[in-house]
């Protein structure tokens, strides 16, 4: 089978981006999306072309390193995985399929389909994690976790920080993604000492980058490599108003 | 020039904390003023950042990721050792460290091995207390399940995530400490040479992969924590960018590299599907706790699983090793799989796979319990075969995944050059000629929280960081201009072949000649061939783009040059390795029933080579493995 696809292009001279349409060769449907761009890169070399910048690693779901808008979804028209776990088989043969990348003002593009998403890292350093220093932790099964809380927090623990939750946004928001770090933490008795200082500073960081607000359309879970749901982000509400009540900040 | 190990006297239960007890050590007030370069952001580079921060060191960690999050631990799937003994079981430090050690077929250090044990215990109190997810019994205590290669349940584990969720909590620890200022995290960066002054390393050069930059950064000591050269075999289940690179810096730098040829090759991956993949994904080996491996008696059977009866079926590792069965240790698994492969009775369309069976598993404990333990590598599984494993077995078959084989360090985990740290899987030192599954993840957090952090303490308190040499200093302009130097060369061929191109064919030549089993004849013609194919690479690459700015092709381009050598000497040392233990299966040494045939009398060494100059071959130095508590015994797994 064959594919056309558009591609956003886009320099490093600050030069406006554009669509420019690539036939693809003969392709196996048993392809990854991501193999694919690397036959088209292929032949783009070879002609003199330069080859399509896009963001990859493991290639098997998990480093939240791919990302890419494919017929404007982000991770392309399967739910519940990343782009690099999409293959040809999703389409058709002769399909013209429209590759762009996460788009939001707080992921700047480098170039072509590269984005940076250093904000979600500030995010983490403002609060994402319990303080504790390296030796002197007490024995592991001296505090029960129940069973239930411990699945529950793994839920939202499973988060690859890719991003796509922002680019389905038409706010931009990254409130899954933060609500997803604060369930995780907030659920263990671990995380309980810092819990109010937590979820305030990693909101405050969060808009601080330009995120935007969540009006709750549900779009970051439809898109969730993980399938993480929208209850994190009520959840995450719940720990915010409590924080806040306590005159917390 | 002689290696020193450095090991610590005393019994082998003595040896860490007589170290610790006479390390030197640096005045909280001074730590400030030390400058420490981390490369790699993975278990041990997030580790051992985040605990020197802690200590108080100015910390500069290194990554080529957009993110320190997304370093290749986070891909480890199935857990972590430990000798909690929760279960009860009969586990105890002894028992993890002899486990091991026999496990690495006795080429690993007895010193290192037995720390190893020791500090496993603490990795998984300080995980809890980070936060780590683990899997948790209805009582709300710590649950375990068994590995290969032990006949006790010693490995934690969070679902099929376990290295993400362990990475996520030192990326957490690490992140906090760049929030206060003690680390600083720099992303899109990637290290390209070392810097050695007067015989000690002292710093890096750096590219900057979003706008093409160079740059110079002086440190009183360098840790590389940077990973395996799994990649040089093309497809392996590594990440796409991981790679050696630093450590092949730094090997010409000086550093001694040991063992190259111990790599190991998993038994349970997704066979290959076609000649444009990329990469081999892993099913984790806990699977094979519940799952069955078999194949069909009979040569040449093309029937569906299910339609072959069960006394047709051969459940080989059963078969092969009563005692451990499915929990084989890796190289025994993946050779038997190769074996039966090669007799003709692999199943799938190419021949090249034999069956995981879940069935009976199923029927014993339910399917929502299998979906529990293992729901989301059976999603993985789907996801890539549009099969479905709840219903028909997986298909699995061996793959290129780990190097034990790296720089070579001393117990201090310091290289021959001194100032220059390695850790993690970027070391040779704990897993000799295997590794048992669940103790990468065990490698990685002890060097970096427990291990790495007294070392490099002790090492710093020798050095004067106002001696620091600063980063106009001659040694730094010499390594950036080679950098330069090389980088222009890569982009001004412009040839008629991809990058791509060369890497595969590399890893073709490597996966057949110094794979799953290797010989004289083969690894001879290998190291022609890959001389042969190293010399059009530089002839005849086709590098598009520029220097200045991003450019993936370029970065590739580094990499695969440095594949050529390292694979050159891997050959080398697999050639020079007259005997089969762990790993190397060496055809001319086996037993009539197939199994490895080592010899402790040549061979009880560690081989560690070092660089002697461009175009002149590298030097072997050895490092007796001289055992003061255990004995030399042949493998039995039956």
């Amino acid at each position: 089978m064959r594919l056309r696809l558009r591609v956003w292009r886009q320099g490093q001279d600050g030069a406006a981006g554009g669509f420019r349409v690539y036939p693809t060769p003969e392709l196996n449907p048993n392809m990854s999306f991501l193999e694919m761009l690397d036959v088209v890169n292929d032949e783009l070399t070879l002609k003199g072309e330069e080859p399509i910048a896009f963001d990859h690693d493991c290639r098997e779901g998990i480093c939240g390193t791919c990302s890419l808008v494919i017929d404007g979804k982000p991770h392309g028209p399967r739910r519940g995985v990343a782009t690099c776990q999409t293959y040809v088989r999703s389409f058709r043969d002769g399909d013209e399929v429209c590759i762009e990348p996460f788009r939001a003002r707080a992921f700047p593009i480098v170039k072509d389909l590269v984005v940076i998403r250093k904000a979600f890292d500030r995010i983490i350093e403002a609060g994402g994690f319990i303080s504790v220093r390296t030796g002197g932790a007490p024995d592991a099964n001296s505090l029960p976790v129940a069973k239930d809380v411990a699945e529950m927090a793994m839920d939202a623990a499973q988060c690859i920080g890719c991003g796509a939750c922002v680019a389905a946004c038409k706010n931009a928001s990254a409130m899954l993604f933060v609500a997803a770090k604060v369930s995780h933490l907030n659920l263990l008795p671990q995380g309980q000492p810092e819990r109010e200082r937590r979820v305030m500073a990693m909101v405050r960081q969060m808009d601080a980058e330009g995120f935007g607000n969540c009006t709750v359309t549900g779009s970051c879970e439809a898109v969730c490599p993980k399938n993480i749901g929208l209850e994190f982000i009520a959840r995450m509400n719940r720990e915010y108003a409590a924080a806040l009540l306590k005159g917390k900040t | 020039m002689r290696l020193e190990a450095k090991i610590p006297g005393g019994s082998l239960a003595e040896k860490w904390g007589r170290f610790k007890d006479e390390a030197r050590l640096v005045n909280p007030a001074n730590k400030r003023r030390y400058e420490i370069i981390v490369v790699g952001a993975g278990l041990a580079g997030a580790s051992v950042s985040a605990t020197l921060g802690e200590l108080g060191y100015a910390v500069k960690c290194f990554v080529y990721h957009d993110s320190p999050r997304r370093a290749h631990s986070i891909a480890a799937q199935g857990g972590i050792n430990a000798a909690k003994d929760y279960p009860s079981d009969g586990d105890s430090v002894r028992r993890l460290f002899y486990d091991t050690i026999k496990g690495g077929d006795f080429r690993s250090r007895e010193a290192n091995v037995y720390r190893l044990a020791e500090v496993s215990v603490k990795i998984i109190d300080h995980c809890v207390a980070q936060g780590v997810p683990f899997a948790r019994e209805y009582g709300g205590l710590l649950d375990n399940r068994s590995f290969g290669g032990a006949q006790v349940s010693r490995t934690f584990y969070a679902r099929g995530q376990t290295g993400q969720q362990l990475l996520l909590g030192a990326y957490s620890a690490l992140a906090r400490q760049a929030g206060l200022g003690a680390v600083r995290s720099l992303t899109h960066s990637e290290m390209l040479d070392l810097v050695v002054v007067g015989g000690q390393a002292k710093g890096i050069i750096v590219r900057d992969l979003v706008t093409g930059e160079l740059s110079r950064h002086a440190a009183d000591a360098v840790v590389l924590a940077t990973g395996g050269y799994g990649n040089l075999y093309n497809l392996s289940t590594y990440a796409r960018n991981s790679n050696a690179t630093a450590i092949w810096r730094a090997y010409q730098r000086g550093a001694a590299f040991a063992n190259p040829c111990f790599t190991q090759i998993h038994p349970t991956c997704i066979p290959m599907s076609g000649d444009y993949q990329s990469k081999l994904t892993l099913m984790s080996e806990s699977l094979r706790n519940d799952g069955r491996i078999w194949v069909p008696k009979q040569k040449g059977d093309r029937r569906p699983p299910a339609r072959i009866p069960e006394q047709e079926r051969d459940y080989y590792l059963e078969r092969m090793y009563p005692s451990y069965g499915n929990l084989a240790p890796r190289d025994l698994s993946s050779r038997a799989a190769k074996r039966i492969c090669d007799e003709g009775r692999g199943v799938g369309e190419s021949g090249l796979g034999v069956y995981l069976d879940f069935a009976e598993a199923i029927g014993r404990l339910g399917a929502d319990r299998i979906r529990e333990r293992y729901g989301n590598l059976f999603d993985i599984y789907h996801e890539i075969t549009d099969e479905n494993a709840y219903e028909a077995p997986m298909r699995i078959y061996p793959a290129m995944h780990y190097t034990m084989g790296g720089l070579w360090v001393d117990y201090g985990l310091m290289s021959n050059l001194p100032g220059l740290f390695v850790l993690g899987e970027a070391n040779f030192s704990d897993h000799g000629a295997n590794r048992l599954g669940a103790s990468a993840l065990m490698q990685g957090l002890a060097d970096g929280y427990f291990i790495a952090p007294h070392t490099i303490s002790d090492y710093l308190a020798t050095q004067r960081p106002e001696q620091r040499p600063g980063i106009d200093h001659a040694a730094f302009a010499e390594a950036e201009a080679s950098v330069r130097e090389r980088i222009q060369r890569l982009l001004s061929v412009r040839g008629q072949r991809t990058v791509a191109s060369f890497h595969r064919q590399l890893g073709k030549i490597m996966w057949e000649h110094c794979g799953l089993a290797r010989n004289a004849p083969g690894l001879e013609r290998a190291r022609g061939l890959i001389a042969e194919l190293r010399d059009e690479f530089w002839r005849n690459v086709n590098v598009p783009g520029s220097a200045g700015g991003l450019n993936q092709s370029l970065e590739r381009a580094g990499r695969v040059a440095d594949y050529f050598e390292l694979a050159e000497l891997t050959c080398q040392d697999a050639l020079h390795r007259e005997e089969s233990c762990g790993s190397h299966f060496r055809e001319e040494h086996q037993y009539p029933d197939g199994e490895a045939k080592r010899d402790d009398e040549h061979f009880a060494y560690v081989a560690a080579w070092r660089h002697d100059g461009p175009d002149r071959p590298p030097v072997l130095l050895r490092e007796p493995l001289a055992y003061e508590e255990v004995e030399f015994v042949q493998r039995s797994y039956k």
